[in-house]
């Protein structure tokens, strides 16, 4: 045991030491090689910057705007996906017709209609919110297929000679055997709907953090586009930490 | 009802899994006919394959056969019967998500027990198979032999008349086995069940069984019963006895044959063994 936590603390110290070292080379690179400020500014220079973007407030909006998108997203995608998903699990044939479909769509880029979604949609947040719903929906349907779809048959059987209701069966049975996966599929889902949405805000959009790093960028605001893309990373290792404890609280109930 | 009344009858049950002419057509079961007194111990015995599994399914309404029927305490059988007929599956048909006392609570929620007995009537079952110390430990923390003891201890707490046991111990290793079956014949010599015990060990059905049915191999039919005479508890000493190894090699006579046109049944067909 301790020596499990020996080694655990020194694969945390390799961790923090190639941030630190990353950040170092980051420094050394932009004071002392002589590159591009253009290209790559002083992290001393984002560090001031990122202090007076969160200390003026003024990401709050465009985090709304993202976070926003994300919810309305992620709403759309699990609550379809749940329920689509445990639908077909209830038949073998729907099963067999589309769940290979939806794990060949799956593997396309869907990211490649956001053109369309814009035409569809407008630049606002309604196509950021379908492009994310439309991504995040298939991990979601897939693994609820395969949660509910692929129980162990004698576990359904044992349940029923005791006298199992439907009722008792999706509580105590189905539903506790299926909800690993599914919360899996519920994190890939967020995740997928985060990157794809900070994504399309980067690539046409009127507000949001990707297109506030764009803005940044075209005017050549180097120090701060790095400061909002630090932010970014942030809230997105907040969001997944929070979200895959989550998920791991699930599996232990 | 008299002691004697047939707990159990089986009529005529043909069974056959997919469609004649279909590839994976499989005849499991032909006319098969059988009685089980009140509170006899009834072994089947046969080759693998030969349908004692899908008879025990069928028997406890967990099939429908293609053909006959079975009558279990005079009602005739058309779906589960929880209330009459409690089952002890091969293995792992413990949830495993749940700990051993909540899997014997659950068994018994599924059944209709009233919220404030199922506590004591667990604890209760678990005291029998001697598992009282293993109450909140999950399935995947237990070795195999304790595991079929909470199936067991699950299926007790049921308190149904009939205990229907597929196999409950054919995963374990001989020595397991050996003591779970004397515990088991001791328990059971208690409680006075009516049971159908699947196996294919030969000493195992002689040392439980107060009659064993032997089966014929596929399309299975019964091809002799033989009975026990031996009373419950069986004692440890019975194993060695003259009388228990004529037994034992009366039922490997009968069986010998049969086990031989399984396998070349099998090796012939490509082994499609049905459940």
């Amino acid at each position: 045991m301790q020596r499990h936590d020996r080694g655990t603390a020194v694969s945390r110290l390799i961790q923090a030491g190639f941030l630190v070292g990353l950040v170092l080379i980051w420094y050394l690179a932009a004071t002392r090689w002589g590159v591009n400020r253009l290209l790559l500014p002083n992290p001393v220079a984002v560090y001031s910057d990122l202090l007076d973007i969160l200390l003026s407030g003024e990401f709050v909006e465009d985090l709304q705007t993202t976070l926003g998108e994300l919810a309305a997203a992620f709403a759309i995608s699990a609550t379809g996906g749940l329920a689509l998903g445990y639908l077909i699990s209830r038949s073998r044939y729907w099963i067999d017709v589309l769940e290979p479909l939806f794990a060949a769509v799956y593997a396309i880029p869907i990211i490649l209609f956001l053109p369309l979604f814009v035409l569809f949609f407008g630049l606002g947040p309604a196509s950021k919110i379908a492009l994310g719903a439309t991504i995040s929906f298939f991990p979601i349907v897939i693994n609820t297929i395969a949660g509910f779809g692929h129980v162990d048959r004698l576990l359904v059987t044992a349940a029923r000679s005791m006298g199992a209701s439907d009722y008792h069966l999706f509580r105590y049975v189905l539903l506790p055997a299926a909800s690993p996966v599914i919360l899996t599929g519920l994190r890939m889902g967020f995740t997928t709907a985060l990157l794809s949405i900070i994504g399309s805000e980067t690539l046409a959009s009127l507000a949001g953090l990707g297109h506030r790093i764009v803005h940044l960028a075209e005017a050549m605001e180097m120090a701060r586009m790095f400061a909002y893309i630090v932010f970014v990373i942030a809230i997105a290792v907040t969001l997944n930490a929070i979200v895959s404890a989550l998920e791991a609280r699930g599996k232990r109930n | 009802m008299a002691a004697s009344e047939a707990a159990i009858k089986v009529r005529g049950v043909f069974h056959r899994f997919g469609e004649e002419g279909d590839q994976r057509f499989v005849r499991a079961l032909a006319d098969t006919s059988l009685e089980v007194a009140e509170g006899e111990l009834l072994c089947l015995i046969g080759p693998s394959g030969c349908g004692k599994s899908t008879l025990l399914n069928i028997i406890g309404g967990l099939m429908e056969p293609s053909a006959g029927g079975v009558e279990v305490r005079g009602q005739s059988v058309r779906g589960p019967l929880p209330r009459d007929i409690a089952f002890v599956f091969q293995e792992n048909s413990l949830f495993p998500w749940n700990t051993v006392v909540e899997n014997i609570e659950l068994g018994m929620t599924f059944q209709g027990v009233a919220k404030s007995e199922r506590a004591a009537r667990a604890a209760e079952a678990l005291e029998a198979v001697g598992l009282k110390e293993f109450a909140h430990h999950y399935p995947a923390q237990l070795s195999g032999g304790m595991r079929q003891r909470a199936a067991l201890a699950r299926a007790l707490s049921l308190k149904t008349p009939i205990l229907l046991m597929d196999e409950p111990f054919g995963a374990l290793d001989e020595q397991t086995r050996m003591i779970l079956g004397e515990d088991l014949s001791v328990l059971l010599a208690r409680t006075r069940k009516t049971i159908v015990f699947v196996t294919h060990s030969l000493g195992e059905a002689v040392f439980l069984a107060d009659r064993v049915a032997v089966f014929s191999a596929r399309p299975g039919s019964i091809k002799q019963v033989i009975a026990v005479d031996e009373p419950h508890p069986r004692r440890p000493e019975f194993v060695t006895s003259a009388k228990f190894t004529s037994l034992r090699n009366q039922l490997y006579g009968l069986l010998h044959d049969e086990i031989r046109k399984a396998v070349h049944q099998s090796t012939a067909l490509g082994a499609s063994r049905p459940v």
